[in-house]
């Protein structure tokens, strides 16, 4: 009980987060038609912002400032990168995309060094929120889960109540339309992707201090979060929610899971035969690969996501 | 094959008498490098571009024939080099040269089989998906890669010896770096004609086809999906082999073969050099295996470097290198190269000056950030062999006005440049009119 009750509140804690950086990726895919490969970058660069701020001046000015800095990267990579390359079709503007991740890591090797920062989760937050079953669950996880829940009800108020949210909603079907009755499309594509790119920045100021800021960090949560969207169904940001809910908690459950697969079979009453190497791993070790596992999963059985509309 | 007319094109196409020429030119070339540059140096830089050469052209099988961008490309080649050092160690005493000269073809069966089974569940989709798929399986096979240290060997990797038993293959024993080239150039040259033989064939028309309009190639009656399978399946054999000839040459393999970055360097290559053109990748390959070695061994921010030209080239000549050259063939024929070349010189000078500016900024940045400047403090640090003192704003404003002289200056001659370009083009349109 102890086990599924922490597992669940971590992996849902790890959820929202990867809700927060798909988010933003499935706007402006469903926007512009862009796969963003840096978003991950975005990501990092929140992190490691957030990590320069609160050296200055603590964890708190950071939390806004830092995400709004990223947002402001964002779209200007949208204004002179991407709208040129958007001339030369798709794949240059993947590539462009692929290319600028390539180049955002090596800027933070240059800036901040090859090896982890010590961003530090703030004085304030530091503690245990409450015990269960024995578990501390620690305030700043409770911090994580207030952020993205608060971030999710602000996005869905913004795209749904406010006059730029029904503008852009209808720019992502019919932009020509929309920019026949006036509106600058050019410019609402760069402030989606300026704010899809603040919250992967936010993600960032939250998530790198929870887990570790290092330049490997992109790389690591990049191709997880394509899973999510791939999961999800391309587009779909209710797609994307429960994907990235169904991942984080296969994550931490399988983390904490220190069976072997042998095991597994026996509880069904089938005995693996002994010593080979692939019966004597365990789900802990087994966890990298689960979420791409169940990618493949996905794509067999169910190609268009699990909430996706349209085959692509 | 034997469609009709489609037969008899492939022979005159694949045979014809100037590409004869060119094809026999190139292999003459690869053979006579090493007798002009004897270094150590230059033989192994020179293996390392034929197996780069093979892996590229291979990856634009995908991307340029079928439009397929792939993110894990290396999965075949690394399973290719895997699988060839696992038969060369169990071929061990019993084997000879030329089992050792052959062994390429295991890798290739093995990427072949790769790109069966992987092939199958990432060809369901074309486009973004499909790139995002191809990243995701790359990703599951490097984490694999970890997780079973007996296949793969874990951090050390695997290692063999390619010289195996006591014979020679007609006084080959693949023993010397020379005779590892000779190996390497055989094979890539077989490899590289096998695969421009491909695009001659009806599934390689059909891969165009399905890369350019697949919804017109489904009413012709083809399925895309086996087409963008097939494709697949033969480029993981050639990148298979190519993972054959990097097991052999390096006598190493490790799990950094089939992981992330190797599918980005592959890409990069590939797409540097131009993917509209076939001999596009092969100048890809080669440039940036040069770049790499030469620069990478001059400056730490090689990837730094790296980055931003591949940016530069996505923004300014998305069709790659292979294209401008291209180009400036179509000019020469049409008389009109003479007109531009002025230009292409005069703008020379601004871009270098903006370069040399460029260059000193990330030199100075490294040597203060990430060099030894950062703990060296107010002493000079030697950038770019000159002492500087990176606290002090002199060499960079220096830097930086060179910077902005540069870009001025392009700013101006480049826009007349660009003047004369859409000049010239449009002379070249009209005559063809």
């Amino acid at each position: 009980m102890e086990f599924v009750v922490m597992s669940m509140l971590n992996g849902i804690t790890y959820g929202l987060l990867l809700f927060m950086l798909s988010s933003g990726l499935t706007l402006i895919f469903s926007m512009m038609g862009i796969l963003n490969f840096a978003h991950a970058s975005f990501y990092m660069l929140g992190a490691y912002f957030a990590y320069q701020i609160s050296t200055w001046t603590g964890f708190w000015p950071g939390l806004l400032v830092a995400p709004l800095l990223v947002g402001a990267v964002g779209a200007l990579v949208e204004r002179y990168g991407l709208r040129r390359a958007h001339k030369f079709g798709h794949v240059a503007e993947l590539l462009f995309t692929f290319g600028l991740a390539f180049l955002i890591e090596e800027v933070v090797h240059l800036v901040w060094g090859k090896v982890a920062v010590d961003y530090r989760i703030p004085l304030e937050l530091d503690g245990t929120l409450f015990s269960l079953f024995e578990t501390d669950f620690p305030i700043y996880k409770g911090f994580m889960m207030l952020v993205s829940v608060g971030m999710l009800l602000a996005l869905y108020a913004l795209l749904t109540r406010t006059r730029i949210g029904l503008i852009i909603q209808a720019a992502l079907t019919k932009p020509e339309m929309v920019e026949a009755l006036g509106h600058n499309v050019p410019r609402i594509f760069m402030l989606v992707f300026g704010g899809g790119t603040a919250l992967a920045g936010l993600a960032g100021v939250i998530g790198g201090n929870a887990f570790v800021t290092e330049p490997g960090m992109a790389a690591a949560v990049g191709s997880i979060v394509f899973v999510v969207v791939v999961v999800g169904g391309l587009g779909s940001l209710a797609g994307a929610f429960v994907a990235s809910l169904l991942i984080g908690c296969i994550q931490s459950f399988s983390i904490a899971l220190s069976i072997s697969i042998t095991d597994v079979f026996a509880l069904v009453g089938i005995a693996l035969p002994e010593g080979s190497q692939v019966a004597r791993l365990t789900i802990t070790q087994l966890a990298p690969i689960l979420p791409y596992l169940l990618m493949v999963a996905i794509l067999v059985f169910r190609p268009r996501g699990l909430m996706g509309s349209r085959e692509s | 094959m034997g469609r009709g007319p489609g037969g008899g094109l492939m022979t005159d196409m694949v045979f014809r008498r100037g590409r004869l020429l060119l094809w026999g030119g190139c292999l003459a070339a690869a053979l006579a490098l090493p007798l002009v540059f004897k270094g150590g140096f230059v033989i192994s830089l020179l293996c390392q571009m034929g197996i780069m050469v093979v892996f590229a052209l291979s990856y634009n099988m995908l991307l340029g024939q079928t439009g397929l961008l792939s993110f894990g490309h290396a999965v075949y080649y690394g399973l290719g080099a895997f699988v060839s050092m696992h038969v060369l160690n169990l071929l061990g005493k019993d084997g000879g040269p030329l089992a050792v000269a052959l062994l390429p073809l295991a890798g290739g069966l093995a990427g072949l089989l790769a790109g069966v089974v992987l092939g199958y569940v990432t060809t369901k989709k074309a486009g973004t998906t499909f790139a995002m798929i191809s990243l995701g399986i790359g990703e599951l096979v490097a984490a694999c890669a970890l997780m079973f240290p007996g296949f793969f060997g874990g951090e050390g990797g695997v290692s063999g010896n390619r010289v195996v038993g006591k014979d020679n293959l007609l006084g080959f024993t693949w023993g010397p770096q020379i005779e590892m080239y000779w190996l390497i150039v055989a094979w890539a040259f077989l490899a590289t004609v096998a695969m421009f033989a491909l695009t001659q064939t009806p599934l390689g028309r059909m891969a165009n086809a399905v890369r350019d309009n697949p919804e017109r190639a489904e009413f012709v009656g083809y399925d895309t999906q086996r087409v963008r399978y097939l494709m697949l399946i033969l480029s993981g054999f050639f990148a298979g082999i190519a993972g054959g000839l990097t097991a052999l040459n390096y006598e190493i393999v490790t799990s950094e073969t089939l992981n992330a970055h190797t599918s980005g360097v592959v890409l990069l290559m590939t797409f540097v050099g131009g993917i509209g053109l076939f001999y596009g990748p092969v100048i890809g390959a080669i440039l940036i295996s040069v770049m790499q070695i030469v620069i990478g061994g001059m400056t730490h921010a090689w990837l730094l470097y790296f980055g931003l030209f591949f940016l530069f080239m996505v923004l300014m000549a998305p069709g790659g290198i292979a294209s401008v050259l291209a180009m400036q063939r179509t000019l020469w024929q049409a008389r009109l190269l003479g007109r531009m070349l002025p230009h292409y010189l005069a703008t020379a000078i601004p871009l270098l000056v903006l370069l040399a500016g460029l260059v000193g900024l990330v030199e100075l940045a490294y040597a203060l950030l990430a060099g030894e400047g950062a703990t060296a403090g107010d002493a000079a640090s030697r950038v770019l062999g000159m002492d500087l003192y990176l606290r002090s704003p002199v060499p960079w404003a220096a830097a930086l006005a060179v910077s902005a002289a540069g870009a001025a200056g392009l700013y101006w001659i480049g826009g007349r440049m660009k003047k004369a370009w859409h000049q010239t083009l449009s002379t070249l349109q009209g005559d063809k009119a």
